[in-house]
């Protein structure tokens, strides 16, 4: 017999961020900023899911995290619910801070909120949206985990994800312009281009890790003739992870700076790189919390615009990949844009044969590393890993060797899992298959 | 931007310079700029020789540099960019670089006048800022939310005074940024610090902190408001510098405090960019009152038409008017005294008005073409995307830059009586 | 007993019928203040079209993922809501009743199906409970309340089938069907059951916000 809000055994894991918050709480304290989180910032939708939820657990085979500890029920959408919001409702606030670092552990490490589970639960109770608001109290009381949160320190001091220092930013394009006009003659990676018709952005780690990507996007571009630019100032990162520590004024000035910044450009759209929590911050969460009910300037993943260079003809693809691939779908695309079709047509016209993960598409499982849990750091690397063998499962199903994911986290994420289960696999971004496959009219 | 006054006025069109053609030894030309009074036009050549000048109304700057960016006039008509030579940077001004090099340079700021200019500089990993060829005596960590006064003589910038290891976040929370004005930081550190803002003096320095990480608030030369808020935006002097208004959260809602006072009553959903008359007397605001619902708010009354977005809002000379940009499902207008333009565009530019108040212009896009509108109405006759507009002093004239194919041309027109 | 089934078919059927009923419209109204005030977003994104497809993806049997991975839960499901709701309306006994009273009536359903219908909701009270006690991932959500629910649902239903088959003592059954009866009525707006109030809500949000904003299917 389980106990009512217990938790089945853990391994017990040492974060210093979490320790730090823990220190500092006693009981008076969290009971007061719980109560006073509950009063201002939950209402109808919290008590009307609470109410609504018959606790049938049909929620279950939605996570993946629960399939992949062999059903453990505490990693259940509706375990997680029961071992951390309710507890904090039910008992208005009177929790320990062991308590409180539990619920932290949960809601930051165990859940994606990658919202699957919306679509298992027969009343589309929005669960992630309840373990979003565990963050949020967290957040308020300090217990945050320390990687999740030196991430969140970087985003308030520099606007972006990674400590880049405002000339690093500059320096890094002009240096990826410089190495890609080796290669393609007249190529420019066009800063601060007012009235532009593309702003493009990025996350934080391209500059600082990936900068090939950057080389990518500004072959394509160039090819595709298209008439871009790239902001020289803070404001070019489109990431959040303040989103996901539950930092909801530190997101608002980010998203603030990412549009202002488009807007001061005066371009007629944002293109941004393939991302999929940036996506989600600027589709439909940044955005609300500052009061824009839609995009102030219309914003599309590089599925969309990759889709669209390929269908209008600006770009032609001269050769197929040498194999056939995967699509992984990241949910914050294609549960959170409905972009798995276009992302596959993308996929097949650069690829010679598709094969499908099962299940796919809105149903596809996780890589684990979303919702900041990749941000989590080492601490809790093993939590992503031994979370998501069912994706292991579902990748070596396929039998190819390369598989698709036009997200940065479900990269990072799923070459976790690929080392851990000895997958032999690459992963590749929709940006490295055209920049591999497309005409490229100067050669 | 263009300027109107010590303007030639003179009605005419005319052909600044060509950039349809690089030329012999020129591989292209980047986007032009033209200067304030639109004589002038500049653009980034780059020679065949792997070097880059600058081109002025066809002739290039004497000397080549390895690499150019951020083409720019300065209010007072100089032609500044930013250089590399022998792996240093620098600003270069009509041709001739700073004596001062560094590792990089970026985002030159000008005064209102355009007589001091100043530099986000970088050298060894240390950051500051450097004042006509004048650096920083001391360099930071890192420097950011760099601003110039008024009067062009003081800098400041946000700086991290204190070193910060991978990771520490314990340290960060204790606070190791401060504001630093002319190199000299505040007394005191804190979180956060941004959106720094000189008094119309000069003299003082306001910019938004954060005390603790979940509290916020403005601080003035250093000496923070005596209640903190959720979360605070932009701070902003009084035209007479005794006062500071900033936009601070509570209770879920946005209010315009002064001075640490609560100074608006209403609540709003989101509450920014607030602006005083030029004769400050009036502040307005760019609001939202129900969410989704965008407008302009003037001494704490919301207009009645509401957007989806508003921005670029602009006080007439006189305080009199006011004016912003505006969107509705993608479509975008120009919003006078609460009241939309009857046409919508592609985009619009910010709004300008007539130094006498009664005119309203904005570069607009249409069918793909940037234009030039006044009052509404769409001026047919321009050929070519319109780049820049300035009203003669007597808001009689209107001046234009446009670009049609590679002609780069300097037009003055009329305003017709109609719509006077 | 006649007095005590006097008392509990007139005015504690009157009370019960107006908690139930007055209870509802007070939760649904206090529920839009509340989301109104705290919840913006729910009305700002509701979107009618996408409300509508997500409530008929979740009203068809065997249209959603979630009910092809559980045939025997989907087919248990829908045949409990179905008989729960139908066979008290359509019962015989509660149509005559209503005739008798209010001099009003409506086509009834044979007694037999009636019957079959009542030992339906039974079961599927017992499968509930057999779930609860039985899969883990239920087990560890359930507490008391949702064992007391379950038998306040599942009451109504065995008092009436004794009370009907003359089980045990007819007037006693006949006053403890009437008496579940009601509870569970009033249970509706207070307890968990007022997911029969809250459901389509709850799907014609998640809808919109997965059809209108995210351009996704939730099913």
């Amino acid at each position: 017999m389980y106990s009512n809000g217990s938790t089945m055994t853990r391994e017990p894991v040492q974060d210093d961020g979490l320790a730090l918050g823990l220190a500092r709480l006693t009981p008076e304290r969290i009971a007061a900023t719980t109560q006073a989180f509950l009063k201002e910032e939950t209402g109808a939708r919290l008590q009307v899911y609470l109410d609504t939820c018959v606790h049938c657990g049909l929620c279950s085979e939605a996570c993946h995290y629960y399939l992949s500890h062999d059903k453990d029920p505490s990693y259940s959408p509706v375990g997680k619910v029961n071992q951390t919001i309710l507890q904090l409702v039910k008992k208005n606030g009177r929790v320990s801070p062991e308590f409180i670092g539990q619920a932290a552990r949960v809601a930051y490490t165990e859940c994606n909120l990658c919202r699957r589970c919306s679509m298992y639960c027969p009343f589309g109770i929005d669960i992630a949206y309840m373990v979003g608001l565990v963050r949020r109290l967290c957040f308020k009381l300090g217990v945050t985990p320390k990687y999740l949160q030196d991430t969140v320190n970087s985003h308030s001091a520099t606007l972006n994800q990674m400590w880049v220092r405002e000339d690093e930013w500059i320096d890094s394009l002009q240096w990826q312009e410089g190495e890609a006009r080796d290669e393609v003659p007249g190529l420019r990676i066009p800063l601060e281009k007012e009235g532009a018709e593309i702003m493009y952005s990025v996350i934080g780690p391209e500059p600082k890790f990936r900068t090939q990507l950057i080389y990518q996007a500004a072959v394509i571009m160039h090819a595709a003739g298209a008439d871009w630019t790239m902001p020289a100032t803070p404001g070019w990162d489109n990431s959040d992870m303040a989103m996901y520590s539950g930092d909801y004024e530190l997101m608002g000035r980010l998203k603030r700076a990412h549009f202002e910044t488009a807007m001061r450009l005066k371009v007629k759209r944002i293109v941004m790189g393939e991302c999929g929590h940036a996506f989600r911050s600027i589709h439909d969460v940044g955005n609300r919390w500052l009061g824009w009910r839609d995009r102030p300037i219309p914003v599309i993943h590089a599925v969309q615009y990759y889709h669209e260079l390929l269908t209008s003809g600006k770009i032609r693809i001269a050769k197929k990949y040498d194999e056939a691939v995967t699509f992984h779908d990241p949910c914050n695309i294609v549960r959170g844009m409905g972009l798995g079709d276009m992302g596959r047509e993308v996929a097949k016209a650069l690829t010679p044969e598709l094969v499908e993960m099962h299940p796919n598409r809105e149903h596809n499982y996780c890589c684990c590393a979303g919702g900041g849990v990749i941000n989590c750091g080492p601490p809790f690397r093993n939590t992503r890993v031994s979370g998501n063998k069912i994706k292991a499962e579902q990748l070596a199903a396929t039998g190819v060797k390369t598989v698709i994911a036009p997200c940065h986290n479900c990269h990072g994420g799923l070459e976790d899992i690929i080392h851990h289960y000895k997958l032999d696999m690459k992963i590749k971004f929709l940006g490295d298959l055209i920049y591999e496959c497309m005409e490229k009219p100067w050669e | 931007m263009l300027h109107g006054h010590e303007t030639d006025w003179e009605v005419g069109e005319r052909k600044i310079a060509d950039l349809a053609a690089p030329g012999e030894g020129t591989d292209w030309l980047e986007e032009p700029h033209f200067s304030p009074d639109g004589m002038s036009v500049a653009a980034v050549a780059k020679l065949s020789d792997d070097t880059c000048t600058v081109r002025v109304n066809g002739e290039d700057w004497p000397t080549a540099f390895e690499k150019v960016w951020h083409v720019r006039f300065s209010p007072d008509g100089r032609l500044t960019a930013l250089v590399q030579q022998d792996g240093e940077w620098t600003l270069a001004v009509d041709g001739e670089p700073w004596e001062n090099t560094f590792e990089f340079v970026w985002n030159p700021l000008f005064s209102a006048d355009g007589a001091h200019i100043a530099l986000c500089v970088q050298s060894g990993a240390r950051y500051g800022l450097a004042v006509d060829d004048t650096p920083w005596e001391t360099l930071f960590a890192n420097a950011n939310n760099a601003t110039l006064s008024p009067d062009g003589r003081r800098t400041a910038a946000a700086v991290q005074t204190e070193p910060l290891g991978q990771a520490e976040i314990e340290k960060f929370e204790a606070g190791v940024f401060s504001a630093a004005v002319d190199a000299e930081p505040w007394s005191r550190n804190f979180v956060n610090v941004w959106s720094l803002a000189f008094s119309p003096d000069s003299a003082r320095l306001a910019a938004e902190v954060r005390t603790a990480p979940r509290e916020c608030t403005i601080a003035v030369d250093g000496a923070p408001w005596a209640r903190t808020y959720a979360s605070v935006w932009e701070p902003r002097f009084s035209p007479d510098g005794k006062s500071v208004v900033a936009p601070v959260r509570q209770g879920g809602g946005w209010i315009l405090a002064r001075d640490g006072q609560k100074f608006w009553d209403a609540s709003y959903v989101q509450l920014w960019h607030q602006m005083f008359s030029p004769d400050g007397k009036r502040i307005a605001a760019i609001v939202c009152p129900r969410f989704g619902r965008w407008t302009m708010a003037v001494d704490d009354r919301p207009w009645k038409e509401t957007f989806d977005v508003v921005t670029d809002a602009a006080f007439s000379p006189d305080g009199a008017r006011l004016a912003a940009a505006a969107a509705r499902d993608g479509r975008w207008t120009v919003l006078v005294d609460g009241h939309a333009w009857g046409r919508s565009f592609e985009r619009v530019w910010p709004p300008v008005f007539s130094p006498d108040g009664r005119h309203v212009a904005a570069l607009v896009e249409e069918d793909g073409r940037r234009r030039l509108a006044l009052d509404g109405n769409v001026l047919s006759q321009a050929r070519g995307d319109v780049l820049g507009f300035a009203f003669s002093p007597d808001g009689a004239k209107i001046l234009s830059t446009c670009l049609d194919g590679g002609a780069c041309i300097r037009r003055v027109e009329r305003l017709g009586n109609g719509r006077g | 007993m006649h007095d005590v089934y006097q008392f509990v078919s007139g005015p504690l059927a009157w009370a019960a019928f107006g908690l139930f009923v007055g209870g509802s419209l007070y939760r649904i109204a206090a529920m839009i203040l509340l989301a109104r005030r705290k919840d913006v977003q729910v009305f700002e994104y509701m979107s009618l079209r996408y409300a509508l497809r997500s409530i008929l993806h979740w009203s068809v049997p065997f249209m959603s993922v979630n009910m092809r991975q559980r045939p025997v839960m989907t087919v248990v499901t829908f045949l409990f809501h179905l008989c729960l709701i139908l066979s008290p309306l359509f019962v015989l006994g509660h149509v005559v009743m209503f005739d008798t009273s209010f001099g009003f009536s409506w086509p009834a359903l044979p007694d037999q199906l009636a019957d079959a219908m009542t030992l339906v909701v039974v079961a599927a009270c017992l499968f509930f409970l057999g779930r609860r006690l039985s899969l883990a991932e239920a087990q560890y959500v359930t507490s008391f309340s949702d064992y007391a629910i379950l038998a306040l649902v599942a009451a109504p239903f065995i008092t009436g089938f004794l009370a009907y088959h003359q089980f045990l003592d007819y007037q006693l059954m006949l006053v403890l069907h009437i008496v579940s009866g009601e509870a569970m009525l009033v249970a509706i707006p207070f307890t968990r059951l007022s997911h029969m109030l809250f459901a389509p809500f709850t799907r014609a949000y998640i809808g919109s916000e997965f059809g209108a904003v995210r351009h996704a299917r939730d099913w």
